[in-house]
């Protein structure tokens, strides 16, 4: 740890030539989730409005479990940083408390979908709904999937953190993952814009 | 679920094919266990994590693959030699196009190219593997297993019939009731992850891993497009997997995405098939271009004329291929607009088409053509890709297209792209690299005869099938009727020399592997990139001093120079990846969860997929780190590869 | 100690309260101003994107030294990528509607 504040110069993540090649891997996987969500997210557009004898968004959705969603997300993809930020210090213990906060958080998001769904469910709208539902259901759905990954792999890391300690290995799957939070809440912010805010005003 | 029901029953061409099965595997069994080579098998090849090893596997599924694809292919001539034949009945002529198809360009094509790139790419740009070697063999085994799974549906189940485009409604639940269909999505889907994977891997190994000195534009042509190639496969495929996903969900969890009830919309699976499909097309002809080029340069004797602008060509390919989708179905009746802007961009594409058809023309001129095997299947390809190319520029016309649509002049002109651009390139790279990866030479003679069989009868097989599209022959239909008859049949005389031309290359493998004459350097042919400056046999770590690049033909320049890019002082330990089972079984495990799903086993298929999580996560917490090769080791296996 | 200052995640915080504020504008130029419906959508998609860029460069260290153009390019690859899909399928299937 302290060696690596000394020679401060390139994070302990990037120092390694075969963590370089697994960050920008990463990267270049992450531009291929961009095209995976993309056709989510046409193919939701182009359905937009088929919702046949299941009820509209616009009876559905709120503003504010919405919201509340969406700043949950937000939040975590913050304390995430953060615990980058601790990490690149060197200071293991604060690093692995933002990485629980942000493990709560990322659990309470998936909390709200699972009952918004569920509401959902009981009001008449379901993923047989129609198409338009069937859209709502698997591109929220992905999102939420993903995030389901994310926690799993977070829970695998922090056991690994306090195994090992931040060591070149650690801090590079930290980092990774870092990078999947964070753009799990860009994708968010397309959903709750295109999918949430749009269906509430049309 | 009763054993008929599970089996395929009632066809003696199937019931051929069972016992064919049960006899091949039998005999693969019987003569690992004689020779006790399973252990061989597993130490060796199963578990292997080598990207020469992965991609002589990748090359030989490919060829299976193509042996069966063609199968189906010269059943579908039979069928269509004669008017009312009655060789094959509707349902299984269905069953066979859709195979056929199918399996050409996932499990043929691809592997076949990703085979060959994975052998080549580290060679050419002096890497000692690929950047995730683990990952490689990921990747290969869900290709294998996905191809597995696609095969088995013709006697387990029933074989998808809804055409290798699968459009819906025809192939949603109501109009294809059964697993049929579910094998097409769930084996594509296995095999798609791994070439996503192989997208991610081939460029990070090719953007990282450069020998130094090595910058972007000193790479060989065949790197740059494969470079390209991966570029599209990951902005492609995922569009393949959530539409293959979305139809999923549409049969067996009942969602409304392409189904007629609910306001689903089934033009949509169109619309996304081809947002990938059309990407495809130049995943699969992009590395044939670099193939080409290679062998065209060092047969030729010459630099590659122009090779920045031919860089410049295949990006520009690359990029437009994502804004033509909509050209595969200008008859939807998107409207006269839309149809007018997709023609326009298509047309485009002819341009640096066009422009990579004359840098070939300009580096054979007035050079000393050495008319090799490999050579040949190059020269070969530019007149016939030419008249494909130009008849699909006939086909991006909109109007016109609503004439040639679904027509035989459709059939053939994919047909002059496919085989004369990616099949042709698949034999000429296999050629061509075969002594890298073998340790001898295919016989030339026998190549030759393979060669002269296979291009006369791929002519006579498609060029009169222009003609039978403009005579108004439209795409799948089992019967013919007596107009048609004269050009059918010379299409089907010519399926049968292609038949005898691939028979004839299979069998110069085996002739080869008994009497050709080992290599005794590791540059037959003269050759002019990296891959050549490497022993024969490649030792496991491929360089032992990874050389110093300073143009794009760099082997030429060393042996002009009079060097090898060996220097025993310069050897130094190298690391290595271990070999593991995991990806093998990994893949396996997905492969029993799809073929679960197939049959909508919903709880068996949940396990597999905790099993397959499980795995991952083992994986999360294993940190094995390879091991070295001696310097010793290194210089002992140099001096006997050299003859120092 | 110039350190000092490092230890303060100046760049995650600017982000996280300008993510929150583009939030908060953007769902009260949907819900609650009184914009044409058009408007709405330009506005509030403009916004989701600033967010996009900003959790792309003050989060996820985009430009970061050391990692060559990969990841930028990618990205820049992947958006065009993104806009072709959905502007592309609209197009394409609105049937001359549009």
């Amino acid at each position: 740890m302290n060696a690596y504040k000394e020679e401060n110069a390139t994070p302990l993540e990037y120092q390694t030539e075969e963590n370089q090649m697994t960050i920008v891997g990463f990267w270049i996987f992450l531009a291929a989730e961009m095209a995976l969500f993309g056709t989510l997210f046409a193919t939701y557009a182009v359905l937009f409005g088929r919702t046949a004898e299941a009820p509209p968004p616009a009876e559905l959705f709120t503003a504010g479990t919405t919201l509340i969603m969406t700043l949950l997300l937000l939040t975590s993809s913050f304390t995430s940083g953060i615990a980058i930020h601790e990490m690149r210090r060197g200071a293991q213990k604060g690093m692995m408390t933002w990485l629980i906060i942000t493990l709560v958080l990322g659990l309470s998001f998936l909390g709200f979908e699972i009952y918004e769904f569920y509401h959902y469910a009981t009001l008449g709208a379901t993923l047989t709904s129609s198409a338009y539902w069937s859209a709502f259901f698997v591109l929220a759905g992905t999102h939420g999937v993903h995030v389901t990954f994310g926690i799993g792999w977070l829970i695998l890391l922090l056991i690994q953190l306090k195994q090992r300690g931040i060591t070149q290995v650690t801090s590079r799957k930290i980092f990774v993952l870092g990078l999947y939070w964070h753009f799990l809440d860009v994708i968010w912010i397309f959903i709750f814009t295109g999918v949430y805010l749009i269906g509430m005003v049309i | 679920m009763s054993l008929d029901e599970l089996l395929v029953t009632g066809e003696p061409l199937i019931y051929a094919g069972m016992v064919s099965i049960v006899l091949v595997t039998g005999a693969i069994i019987f003569l690992l266990t004689y020779f006790k080579k399973w252990k061989w098998l597993w130490r060796e090849w199963l578990t292997t994590v080598d990207h020469k090893k992965i991609g002589i596997m990748y090359i030989l599924s490919a060829l299976a693959m193509l042996f069966r694809a063609g199968t189906d292919a010269l059943m579908i001539r039979t069928q269509l030699a004669f008017p009312d034949m009655n060789f094959l009945n509707a349902q299984h002529y269905d069953e066979i196009f859709t195979t056929h198809g199918t399996i050409m360009i996932f499990f043929m094509a691809m592997p076949f190219l990703i085979g060959l790139m994975n052998i080549v790419v580290p060679l050419q740009i002096g890497a000692r593997d690929f950047a995730f070697p683990y990952l490689n063999a990921l990747s290969f085994w869900s290709f294998f297993f996905g191809a597995m799974l696609f095969n088995i549906s013709f006697v387990i189940g029933g074989a998808p019939d809804a055409g290798w485009t699968s459009y819906t409604p025809l192939a949603g639940d109501i109009m294809s009731e059964g697993p049929g269909q579910n094998f097409y999505l769930l084996a594509l889907q296995l095999s798609g992850i791994g070439t996503l994977a192989t997208g991610i891997n081939l460029m990070v190994t090719i953007l990282k891993m450069r020998a130094p000195g090595m910058t972007l534009f000193k790479m060989p042509i065949f790197t740059w497009s494969t470079l390209i190639t991966m570029f599209i496969i990951v902005f492609a495929f995922p569009i393949l997997t959530v539409a293959l996903a979305l139809m999923t969900i549409d049969r067996i969890f009942g969602s409304h995405f392409f189904t007629l009830a609910g306001e689903g919309l089934p033009m949509m699976w169109a619309n996304l098939f081809w947002m990938w499909g059309h990407p495809e097309v130049y995943i699969v002809i992009l590395p044939a271009f670099g193939i080409f080029s290679e062998v065209i340069a060092t047969f030729a004797r010459k630099r590659l004329f122009g090779y920045s602008v031919m860089v410049w060509s295949i990006i520009l390919i690359a990029g437009l291929s994502f804004l033509v989708w909509v050209h595969h179905f200008f008859t939807m009746g998107a409207g006269a607009f839309v149809n007018s802007v997709f023609s326009v961009t298509t047309m485009a594409i002819a341009i640096p088409t066009g422009v990579k058809i004359f840098n070939w023309l300009a580096t054979l001129y007035k050079s000393r053509i050495r008319t090799t095997t490999a050579m040949m299947w190059a020269l070969a390809f530019i007149p016939s890709f030419t008249i494909g190319g130009i008849t699909g520029v006939m086909l991006g016309m909109a109007a016109a297209d609503y004439q040639f649509h679904n027509s035989y002049f459709l059939i053939a002109h994919f047909h002059y792209v496919l085989i004369a651009g990616t099949v042709f390139g698949c034999f000429a790279g296999l050629v061509y690299w075969y002594p890298k990866m073998f340790g001898h030479k295919l016989n030339e003679r026998i190549g030759k005869w393979s060669f002269w069989l296979f291009v006369i009868g791929f002519h006579i097989t498609f060029l009169p099938q222009y003609f039978l599209g403009l005579d108004g022959m439209p795409r799948r239909v089992f019967h013919i009727v007596p107009e048609w008859f004269n050009l059918n049949v010379l299409s089907t005389i010519g399926a049968f020399g292609m038949g005898l031309g691939f028979a004839v290359f299979v069998y110069n493998i085996y002739y080869s592997y008994r009497y050709s004459p080992r290599e005794q350097n590791g540059d037959p042919w003269d050759g002019r990139t990296l891959e050549w400056a490497t022993p024969t046999p490649v030792p496991e770590y491929n360089f032992a001093v990874v050389p110093n690049v300073t143009s794009h033909d760099a082997y030429w320049d060393m042996k002009a120079k009079g060097e090898t890019g060996y220097d025993e002082s310069k050897v130094e330990p190298i690391h290595m990846p271990n070999s593991t089972g995991q990806p093998f079984v990994m893949s396996a495990i997905m492969f029993f969860a799809s073929f679960a799903l197939v049959f909508e086993w919903i709880w068996l298929a949940v396990a597999g997929l905790i099993a397959v999580l499980v795995t991952m996560g083992m994986r999360s917490f294993d940190y094995n780190e390879g091991h070295h090769i001696s310097a010793d080791e290194i210089k002992r296996t140099e001096r006997s590869a050299r003859g120092l | 100690m110039a350190n000092q200052s490092k230890n303060i995640p100046v760049k995650h915080i600017i982000g996280y309260v300008t993510s929150v504020v583009l939030t908060l504008v953007a769902a009260w130029a949907a819900l609650g101003s009184n914009l044409p419906v058009m408007w709405i959508i330009i506005s509030i998609f403009a916004l989701a994107i600033l967010q996009a860029v900003i959790q792309l460069f003050l989060f996820m260290h985009l430009t970061e030294r050391g990692m060559g153009h990969a990841p930028w390019n990618m990205m820049f690859h992947g958006a065009v990528v993104f806009a072709i899909l959905i502007a592309g399928s609209l197009f394409t299937m609105s049937f001359g509607f549009m």
